[in-house]
């Protein structure tokens, strides 16, 4: 297949892929580090006839959001840290009613207003619970430039398909690195495209969140003559609120287990100079860049033969490969630019405690020279 | 003949799960027959409601409806339209809903003027959750959070969205509720942002409390402090603040609609017009 190159913002690649994945409505709230992608799409919307707002606050944004996806369109919004906190609620509802929408988090350092020009991983945990309740998160995270470009293109299928909201993970450098990426042609990210199930039997027969227990709600586009409800509390297969006991109890089974037992179509790592490797680097997003020249002079310079496995798919996480990896490798280093929130999960996935780990949250990037000397101390 | 409620109404989530003489009921039959006088069809309309007694007005009606969070309605509405533009969307939402939680959504889908009809229900109290102060729960009244009297002040709803920008305000009360029928029409019909602050009744967490605690008390509540808009305006200045006038209190079919806006939008970025100017609005500032 032919490619395209371009010479561009992390960000800009991620509005860019949302528009060429079907998106066609935006709406957000204007938050450092995220907001190029609110001003590529005010571009790029309107002009094939989609729609992008500037609403009031970033809760009216994932509301209007979700609201557009309801009605049944490919819809975006966008944010850092601060502003998935104020749109915790509302990314509930889209995961109670199944709403798919694609969300990207443009991570900052925090908590509260933090360093908003500065890079972080915090929000790592917060994207597998933001809201209360009990739900199956889907997060991926972009580790390059083109990354950003395809995994908002996977993350729109991937919403559809499963019908919730979708974390897009990319951060402060990321989103404001400027290079050049090679994209996949147009065509091919196109062809790409599953859009969400739809019912084409009679009104009368459509039970919109009627579905197998491993498999999500079939919702129709609003105005097709398929009047439905959707609301947050607990529903049957109607839709329609109820506490009947069994009920109440399939509904939320089944939004764990639509996730839980698909990991196979969601799941993604990259695993990097692992064949041969002595020490196990574990890494995600931009912290990987530094990681892989870390490798590479630790093999040329060092003698240490040193690989990464890096979960592209955070939530659900790899924990099968992860169990794998623990086994096979006696040293193992968790690298993050937090205080170790991806490690918790390593350790588990692993059932080990003596994961090493190299953590930074002062708002600047690993440099391969802190990963080159950590490892060294192994 | 009787009117056919049925034809709108999903009837087997009947009975409703609010109090015997509520309001909210009379609102849904004037709601109701103002959409069939409109003779929309149901599968073209949107109703979006949020958390409260009134947010169960979405399970009731046969179109497309949405049970949102607290407060959002016009959040998720303003989605729903802009990405629909040709679709009908209407809001309700109640006092502390709309006041409240959700008091920005409301200002600001005003502002915009966007073509979404708001009914807010006012009921002048938290009444799903057992009688907490609402935004428009009077002073000195007695509320769960405020057993001494309320101190809070209220909030004019029209006044707030009006000074907004919403472009159609209008107040009725389920005592008219031929005249709140009349309200919706124009409501509904009108181009851009319509507000309507339907005046209803808790006679059991507002009123039990408060020296109305039938149905009939409360309503009779209501008349004493609610007025046509002629009559209110004939009272001496210093006497209108104790009273709401009724019926349609503003109606400017010029201002811009946000949606029609939009489609302008949409052509400056395919190059079928200039970019817009302040010569595009009569208001300059």
């Amino acid at each position: 297949m032919s490619t395209r190159e371009v010479i561009t913002s992390g960000n800009e690649l991620a509005a860019r892929a949302a528009v060429d994945a079907g998106c066609k409505f935006f709406a957000g709230y204007p938050l450092t580090p995220s907001s190029e992608i609110m001003h590529v799409v005010s571009d790029l919307l309107p002009t094939i006839g989609g729609a992008a707002i500037q609403m009031e606050d970033e809760i009216a944004g994932v509301a209007a959001a979700i609201g557009a996806g309801m009605s049944g369109v490919r819809s975006l919004t966008a944010t850092s840290g601060p502003g998935i906190s104020l749109k915790a609620e509302n990314l509930g509802l889209a995961q109670m009613t199944e709403v798919p929408l694609v969300v990207i988090n443009v991570m900052r350092g925090g908590p509260s207003t933090g360093l908003p020009t500065r890079v972080a991983q915090g929000d790592v945990a917060q994207a597998k619970n933001p809201s209360h309740g009990d739900y199956k998160s889907i997060t991926v995270c972009a580790g390059t430039l083109e990354e950003c470009y395809t995994e908002t293109v996977r993350a729109f299928n991937l919403a559809d398909r499963f019908m919730q909201p979708v974390f897009v993970l990319l951060d402060e450098t990321l989103g404001h690195m400027h290079a050049k990426a090679t994209l996949p042609s147009l065509e091919e990210v196109q062809a790409s495209i599953v859009p969400r199930k739809t019912f084409d039997g009679a009104p009368e027969d459509y039970l919109p969140y009627g579905a197998e227990q491993d498999q999500p709600a079939v919702l129709n586009p609003m105005f097709q003559g398929y009047r439905y409800h959707y609301t947050g509390l607990h529903h049957g297969p109607d839709g329609f609120p109820t506490e009947e006991i069994e009920t109440c109890r399939l509904l939320i089974d089944r939004l764990f287990r639509k996730v839980d037992e698909h990991k196979d179509e969601i799941e993604s790592n990259e695993e990097y100079m692992l064949d041969d490797a002595d020490v196990l680097l574990i890494g995600y997003g931009s912290a990987s860049l530094a990681i892989k020249e870390a490798i590479r002079t630790l093999r040329e310079e060092h003698g240490i033969k040193a690989g990464l496995f890096r979960p592209i798919t955070l939530w659900p996480s790899p924990e099968d490969r992860l169990y794998e990896l623990g086994q096979k490798f006696d040293k193992v280093l968790s690298i993050e630019l937090n205080q170790g929130q991806y490690l918790e999960e390593v350790q588990r996935s692993m059932g080990r405690r003596d994961i090493q780990k190299l953590t930074k949250t002062n708002g600047r990037p690993f440099s391969p020279a802190d990963i080159i000397e950590k490892v060294k101390e192994l | 003949m009787a009117f056919n409620y049925d034809k709108y109404l999903r009837t087997s989530k009947m009975p409703t799960l609010w109090c015997w003489g509520c309001g909210d009921g009379v609102i849904l039959k004037s709601f109701i027959r103002a959409i069939d006088k409109l003779g929309w069809e149901k599968d073209d309309i949107a109703l979006v409601s949020g958390i409260g007694c009134s947010g169960r007005f979405s399970s009731y009606v046969d179109m497309n409806t949405v049970h949102t969070t607290h407060g959002r309605t016009i959040a998720f509405a303003t989605g729903i339209k802009l990405a629909n533009p040709d679709k009908h969307v209407v809001c309700v939402a109640g006092d502390g809903d709309g006041l409240a939680i959700g008091g920005n959504h409301t200002i600001h889908g005003a502002r915009r003027n966007i073509d979404i009809t708001m009914i807010l229900i006012n009921n002048f109290i938290y009444g799903l959750t057992n009688s907490q102060t609402s935004p428009t729960t009077p002073r000195g009244f007695w509320t769960v959070t405020q057993k001494t009297g309320n101190i809070d002040p209220t909030f004019n709803a029209c006044n707030l969205v009006e000074g907004a920008g919403a472009s159609f305000v209008a107040r009725e009360s389920v005592t008219q509720p031929r005249k709140l029928e009349k309200v919706l029409v124009a409501a509904l019909k009108h181009k851009g942002f319509s507000f309507v602050e339907a005046l209803s009744n808790c006679h059991i967490n507002l009123g039990r409390k408060n020296k109305m605690g039938s149905a009939m008390a409360n309503l009779e509540w209501i008349d004493s402090i609610s007025m046509p808009k002629k009559k209110w305006e004939a009272l001496p200045e210093e006497e209108k603040m104790n009273y709401l006038p009724t019926g349609i209190l503003k109606q400017d079919e010029n201002a811009p609609e946000y949606c029609e806006m939009y489609e302008e939008v949409k052509k400056a970025h395919q190059g079928k017009r200039g970019k817009i100017t302040q010569d595009d609005f009569a208001k300059k500032i």
